[in-house]
C-alpha cells in the first residue's frame, strides 16, 4: 500500500469538511478523487500533501509506504503537488521553475549544476516543452503552464504525485489531449498519483481507481468499471453519468413502470435507475412493459444518437443509442413511443437525487 | 517587452497622451524651465563658482548621502512594517496602519521640532543616546533621522498592495518542492516584491532630497557639516540671490534626475519579463 489515509476528519469551524475518511492508493496506480464542489476532495488532497492539518482524533494517520508522515514538515515529504492554478513562479523561467526544487537542496543532497541541467532538460523533453525553457510563465499558454507545473513537481523525484483539478482551467480540447498525454506518461513512469476532479468522464477515462466523495464522506471506492456498473447508491449512480429515474413495481420478476392512471401499491413502489444507453425505444407497447412518452428532440450529430423525451407525467427521459439502432425506426420530433428499460438498478436506501 | 503597436488597440490614446503632455508641462516642465532660464542669467564662471563652492559641494554630499541612506533604511524597516501589517493579525493593527501615514500629513516643520525635542541631549531618545556617547541632534545623524522619518510611508504604502497580492499557493508550492521558509522568502516572495520595493525606495529617496522643513531644526545647520542643499537654496533666496539659488537648484535637480533615471531603468530591466 503506497498512500494510506486513516480516520481523517477535518473541520473548518463547525463545518465538517471531511468525516472519518479511510483510503488507500495502491502502488503505481492513478487514483481519482471524484466529487461535486464542496465534497472535500481538495481538502483531502491537501491533507495528504501536508498543506493542511486535520483533527487529531485517535487513529488518525497518514502513511506513505507504511510509514506515518504526520510529523514531517511539508518540505520533507517529497510529494509532487500540482496546483489547480499551477502556482508557477512568475519571475523564474520555465527552466528556473523546473529546476527550483533541485536548486534549493542543501548539503549532500545537492546535485551539481550539470546534473541539475541534465535532469531539467530531460523533464522539459518529457513534458514536450523543448525550446521553451527560457520563456516566462506569462508567455505560455494554459496547457504549457500546466506541463511546466507538472515537470516542476516531477523534478524532485517525488514519492507520489498529487494533482488538484489538473485540467480544470483548460479548454476542452486541450484538456482531452493533456488527459491522454498524462495517462501515457503515468504508464511510462509508474508514479503513484492522486488527482482531484469533478468531471466524471475525466475520472473514468484516466484513473485506475476512483474514490467517489460527497459531503465529506467517501461514497464508493473501486475501479472505473466497478463504480460505473455497480454503483453503491443513488448518489454514485447519478454522479457518474446521466441517469433516468422511473417509479414502478416488480411483479413476479418483471418490472412494471408506473404510468399515470396506474398507481402501484405504495409499499411495492420502487425507484428504478436506468442509464440512457440502457433504454430501448419501441413504437408499440409489447408486453405492457413500456412507458408512453413523446420525443422532444433528436440529436444526430455525434458518435451516438441522443434522444430527449417527455413522459406523460412530464418527466424528462434521456436515451442514447447507436446510429444503426436509430436507423430501424427513425423516430422524429413529436412521435409517440414506448420507453423500455433494459437494465435498471434499485437501491435499498431511498433518498432523493 | 511592450509592443508600441498594442497602444492602437486602446481607444483614446491621442487624447490621453495629449492631456498627459499638457498637464506635465504645466505642472512640472514649465516651472522647471523657468528655473533654467533664471540660472542662465549667470555666466558660466559665476555658475561654476556658485555650484562648486566647497560649502555647496559638502551640502550635496550630505543631502545625497543621507537621502540614500535614509531610503535604504526605510526600504529595510518599511518592508518589515508592511510585512507585519499585511501578514499577521494582531491587536491595534488598524491603528498602527493609520499611524504610518502621519509623516505624510504632519507639517514638516512640526515633525522637525518634535524630532529635535526628543533627539536633543535632554530629550527622551537623545538622553539615552548620549549615555552611549552618540549625539543625534545637530549632527549628520540627526539629518538622517529626519529624512528616515519622512520617507517611511512611501515604502510601506507601495509594498502593502504587492504583499497582499502574493498568492498563498506560491509559498506552498515552494515548500512542497523542498524549499525552507527562508529560501521561499528569498527566491519566491522577494523577487515578486522587487518592483514595488524599488518604487517605494525611489519615492522615499526623492522626497528626502527635497526635504527642508523637518531637517533644518534637527541639523543645526553647521556650515560644511550639517547643511543640506535645500537649506543653502533657501539661504540664497533670503539674501535675494535668486540666480545663485536657482543655479544650485538646477544642479540638485539634475543629480536627482540622473539617480531616478538609473533606478527606474534598473527596475524596467527587472520587469522586462513579468
Amino acid at each position: 500500500m503506497s498512500v494510506e489515509v486513516r480516520n481523517i476528519t477535518k473541520k473548518f469551524g463547525s463545518f465538517v469538511a471531511l468525516e472519518n475518511i479511510n483510503l488507500t492508493a495502491p502502488d503505481g496506480d492513478l487514483v481519482a478523487l471524484l466529487g461535486p464542489s464542496g465534497s472535500g476532495k481538495t481538502t483531502l488532497l491537501r491533507i495528504i500533501a501536508g498543506l493542511e492539518s486535520f483533527e487529531s482524533v485517535s487513529g488518525a494517520d497518514i502513511l506513505f509506504r507504511g510509514v506515518s508522515v504526520v510529523g514531517d514538515r511539508l518540505s520533507e515529504r517529497r510529494v509532487g503537488f500540482v496546483f489547480q492554478h499551477y502556482a508557477l513562479f512568475r519571475r523564474h523561467t520555465v527552466y528556473g521553475n523546473i529546476a527550483f526544487g533541485l536548486k534549493v537542496r542543501r548539503g549532500k543532497e545537492r546535485l551539481s549544476s550539470r546534473a541539475i541541467r541534465e535532469r531539467v532538460m530531460k523533464l522539459i523533453h518529457l513534458v514536450q516543452l523543448d525550446g521553451l525553457e527560457l520563456r516566462y510563465p506569462d508567455q505560455l499558454s494554459g496547457g504549457q503552464r500546466q506541463r511546466v507545473a507538472l515537470a516542476r513537481a516531477l523534478a524532485i523525484e517525488p514519492q507520489f504525485l498529487l494533482l488538484d483539478e489538473p485540467f480544470g482551467a483548460l479548454d476542452s480540447r486541450v484538456r482531452q489531449n493533456l488527459r491522454r498525454w498524462l495517462r501515457r506518461m503515468h504508464d511510462e513512469i509508474k508514479l503513484t498519483s492522486i488527482f482531484v476532479t469533478h468531471d466524471q468522464e475525466e475520472a473514468l477515462e484516466l484513473a485506475d481507481r476512483i474514490v467517489v466523495m460527497n459531503k465529506g464522506r467517501v461514497e464508493q471506492e473501486g475501479t472505473p468499471t466497478e463504480v460505473f456498473h455497480n454503483p453503491k447508491n443513488e448518489f454514485v449512480m447519478d454522479f457518474l453519468g446521466n441517469v433516468n429515474l422511473f417509479h414502478g413495481r416488480i411483479e413476479s420478476g418483471r418490472v412494471f413502470l408506473e404510468q399515470s392512471g396506474i398507481i402501484a401499491n405504495v409499499d411495492d413502489r420502487k425507484r428504478f435507475f436506468v442509464r440512457p444507453h440502457e433504454i430501448e425505444l419501441v413504437p408499440d407497447n409489447i408486453d405492457n412493459a413500456g412507458l408512453p412518452a413523446k420525443i422532444k428532440r433528436v440529436q444526430l450529430a455525434g458518435a451516438i444518437v441522443k434522444v430527449e423525451l417527455t413522459s406523460i407525467e412530464n418527466n424528462e427521459i434521456f436515451v442514447e443509442m447507436s446510429h444503426e439502432k436509430y436507423a430501424v425506426h427513425k423516430f422524429q420530433n413529436g412521435d409517440s413511443v414506448f420507453v423500455v428499460p433494459k437494465n435498471s438498478i434499485v437501491f435499498p436506501e431511498d433518498y432523493s437525487i | 517587452m511592450r509592443n508600441p503597436k498594442q497602444h492602437n488597440v486602446l481607444p483614446g490614446f491621442g487624447l490621453t497622451f495629449g492631456f498627459t503632455t499638457a498637464y506635465i508641462s504645466l505642472l512640472v516642465l514649465i516651472p522647471l524651465s523657468l528655473l533654467m532660464v533664471r540660472a542662465a542669467s549667470l555666466t558660466w564662471a559665476e555658475f561654476i563658482k556658485t555650484v562648486a563652492s566647497p560649502q555647496v559641494v559638502a551640502s550635496y554630499k550630505l543631502t545625497m548621502g543621507a537621502s540614500f541612506l535614509a531610503a535604504v533604511i526605510n526600504a529595510i524597516f518599511g518592508f518589515i512594517v508592511a510585512w507585519s501589517l499585511v501578514r499577521y493579525k494582531f491587536p491595534c493593527r488598524r491603528l498602527i496602519d493609520a499611524i504610518v501615514d502621519l509623516p505624510f500629513a504632519m507639517p514638516t516643520a512640526v515633525s522637525g521640532i518634535a524630532l529635535t525635542a526628543i533627539c536633543a541631549k535632554n530629550g527622551w531618545v537623545g538622553s539615552v543616546a548620549s549615555i552611549a556617547g552618540i549625539k543625534i541632534a545637530y549632527t549628520q545623524l540627526g539629518v538622517l533621522v529626519a529624512l528616515t522619518f519622512i520617507g517611511l510611508p512611501f515604502v510601506v504604502r507601495t509594498l502593502q498592495p504587492a504583499l497582499e497580492d502574493i498568492d498563498k499557493e506560491l509559498e506552498e508550492a515552494a515548500e512542497s518542492l523542498g524549499a525552507t521558509k527562508f529560501q521561499t522568502f528569498t527566491r519566491v516572495i522577494l523577487p515578486s516584491l522587487m518592483p514595488s520595493l524599488a518604487t517605494g525606495f525611489t519615492l522615499a529617496f526623492a522626497r528626502a532630497i527635497g526635504e527642508y522643513g523637518s531637517v533644518v531644526f534637527i541639523s543645526g545647520n553647521l556650515a560644511y557639516k550639517t547643511e543640506i542643499t535645500p537649506l543653502l537654496i533657501v539661504a540664497k533666496l533670503e539674501a535675494f540671490d535668486y540666480a545663485g539659488a536657482t543655479a544650485i537648484s538646477v544642479v540638485l535637480l539634475f543629480m536627482s534626475f540622473i539617480l531616478m533615471f538609473i533606478i527606474n531603468s534598473l527596475q524596467f530591466y527587472g520587469r522586462k519579463f513579468k
